[in-house]
């Protein structure tokens, strides 16, 4: 497998990792913009110990995603009091914290980033990406994961049912957050390399609409949104400068078109987020989707009618 | 003396903290939306105003304007850019389902809007900072042995017009009864003949223009755009209005000082990079403690978006 391919299928099984974070607290209704916190977390844990201690990676990565699912569990309980826009502020600047104390911290390497002496292959995060989506399956198909879902769908109500909806959302939050970690840590063993600037608040940004555009009603959603935006860029890489030098020819400017932005990615994915409010807010794969596709009549009003 | 300086310096850097908080606030206040695309707003005045006092208007129309009309057209420019922003984050979002995600709609369309524009404004004009040429001479008056620059005078006497027309507008215009209808319930304000679609814009036009305008400011003030110059601005003004309270005008003019002084002491007292944690850790303490901050009524905002 060459370096190239090896490279996407590391960054793509992160990104599903990341997203299965970030997806267990949307699925229980609360926003969460730190990601970026969470992952830098895991990839600082996981350098420091492979750097200082020469730990082997399973153990570092192991710390890491423990380390920063302790974290998520803490700040849970006075984090998940707030709602709504606190919520979304307090996620955020709880990553922001995260930011600053790390680039002000010496032993981490402050401004300067971390070199991570162990690597890993494309084979190791992709083995994990593949059990931590069966793991969220599972989880989603359990008994919990339909108090998750009720608790989503509406808080009153599940919590009159006799459901524990702080403990349903705190160990949402705290398991998200501890997924984020280990796909920070198999950043930091991927890339052999840590630095602050790669966790900001972009990050979360971004991760959070994979999760939101893929649909946070089942678990497909994250795996399609994080798979379809870590693939399209790469796409975009070869399509881009022959759409460019068409486009070009067709104006009438000849000789060399200017090689593709890097932005380009980014204004197409702002762009499919708008579209996607207006048009389908719930994300692309939903239950009713599933179901249809499924061959079973839908529990949805619409089929109802006929 | 130096602390008497770096006193003043903070009022100055609070005074841009403050209009884009008042911006941040004011749509939160009416609208209870988080709109992420006013750090952008900002941005767009201040790079529209460079690129046109630098290459002139596009095709070829004139030369390089001169910097205040370049300004002004950049104001124009973002606040033409919030009204696109209205018609796409707000119009149309009908809530379907009603679940607890579903106020999001709005916040995540409005990141969709960050990113689309921050990036189309990096592939036009490049993503280096630019020197913006602001008025020539150094403008630096002298008070008893404490430096204030007269470009930072006068920008801080028009946030204060700003913020006093603000509140007057809301209190006693109008379209300020309509606004203050709506924030209190939308369906109400609707059947008591408040027209939504008419009023809703006038919230992203002065969000539009007071982003403009802060951007315009720290232009000439600073000397310096780049397409990354909201990023920085409009997190601090987000610090600032959850310190004052969200929906609260005054909170927000408070949180936008406070936010400033903030930054000053800690770079005065210990050095440039802890900024962010100082910053940020007063707003995680003032959402754990006081979520509605320092003037804010606790009702906007929770349980909703």
């Amino acid at each position: 497998m060459s370096g190239y391919w090896a490279g996407i299928l590391s960054i793509l099984a992160i990104n599903v990792i990341f997203a299965y974070g970030i997806f267990l607290p949307v699925a229980t209704g609360q926003l969460n913009l730190g990601g970026a916190g969470f992952q830098a977390l895991g990839a600082y844990t996981a350098a420091y110990l492979s750097a200082t201690f020469g730990l082997p990676v399973p153990v570092t990565v192991g710390v890491g995603m423990v380390v920063a699912g302790v974290v998520g569990f803490l700040i849970a309980f006075p984090i998940l009091r707030t709602r709504g826009v606190y919520l979304v502020l307090a996620t955020f600047a709880f990553a922001e914290v995260v930011a600053g104390t790390i680039l002000n911290s010496e032993t981490l390497g402050g401004a300067m980033g971390m070199s991570v002496p162990a690597f890993i292959d494309w084979d190791v995060p992709v083995i994990t990406a593949v059990a931590v989506t069966l793991f969220v399956f599972y989880l989603m198909s359990t008994r919990f994961g339909l108090t998750m879902r009720a608790t989503h769908d509406d808080e009153v109500v599940t919590d009159l049912m006799g459901v524990n909806i702080r403990m349903v959302q705190v160990s949402a939050f705290a398991i998200g957050g501890a997924l984020a970690g280990l796909a920070g840590g198999l950043y930091a063993h991927s890339f052999s390399f840590v630095e602050i600037q790669s966790f900001n608040a972009l990050v979360s940004i971004y991760v959070l609409l994979y999760v939101l555009l893929g649909g946070t009603q089942t678990a497909w959603g994250p795996l399609a949104g994080a798979a379809f935006f870590t693939l399209l860029p790469e796409l975009l890489r070869t399509v881009l400068p022959q759409v460019k030098t068409f486009l070009a020819t067709l104006v009438g400017i000849e000789g060399p078109v200017g090689p593709p932005d890097d932005s380009w990615r980014f204004v197409i994915l702002g762009a499919l987020t708008i579209a996607m409010m207006v048009l389908r807010p719930e994300g692309l794969i939903t239950r009713t989707l599933i179901e249809r596709l499924r061959f079973r009549r839908s529990a949805a009003p619409k089929e109802q009618v006929a | 003396m130096l602390l008497i300086q770096q006193f003043v310096n903070s009022i100055m850097l609070g005074s841009v903290y403050v209009t884009v908080a008042v911006a941040f606030t004011l749509t939160i206040g009416v609208l209870n939306f988080l709109n992420f695309t006013i750090p952008t707003l900002f941005m767009l005045a201040g790079m529209v105003g460079w690129a046109l006092a630098y290459w002139g208007l596009p095709f070829g129309l004139s030369g390089p304007l001169p910097w205040p009309l370049a300004l002004f057209f950049g104001l124009c420019a973002a606040i033409l850019a919030s009204l696109v922003v209205e018609r796409f984050t707000f119009r149309y979002l009908k809530t379907r389902y009603g679940d607890s995600t579903e106020h999001a709609i709005p916040l995540v369309s409005s990141l969709g809007f960050l990113l689309v524009l921050e990036n189309l404004v990096r592939i036009g004009y490049g993503t280096d900072a630019q020197r913006f040429p602001g008025p020539s001479a150094d403008l630096t008056m002298s008070v008893g042995g404490i430096f204030v620059r007269i470009p930072q005078l006068v920008s801080l006497g028009i946030v204060v017009l700003i913020v006093v027309g603000l509140t007057w507008l809301l209190k006693r215009s109008r379209i300020g009864r309509g606004l203050r209808a709506i924030a209190e319930n939308p369906d109400a304000a609707n059947i008591l003949g408040v027209d939504t679609n008419r009023v809703v814009p006038v919230v992203f036009m002065l969000t539009g223009l007071l982003c403009g305008l802060a951007g315009a400011l720290f232009a000439v003030n600073y000397g310096e755009v780049s397409p990354q110059m909201g990023e920085d601005i409009g997190t601090k003004a987000i610090a600032g209005m959850v310190v004052g309270g969200l929906g609260s005008i005054w909170g927000a003019v408070l949180g936008g000082l406070i936010v400033g002084l903030t930054e000053m002491m800690t770079i005065h007292f210990f050095g440039a990079d802890t900024v962010q944690v100082a910053v940020w850790g007063l707003l995680l303490l003032t959402l754990l403690l006081r979520p509605q901050g320092l003037l804010g009524h606790h009702s906007i905002g929770k349980g909703k978006l």
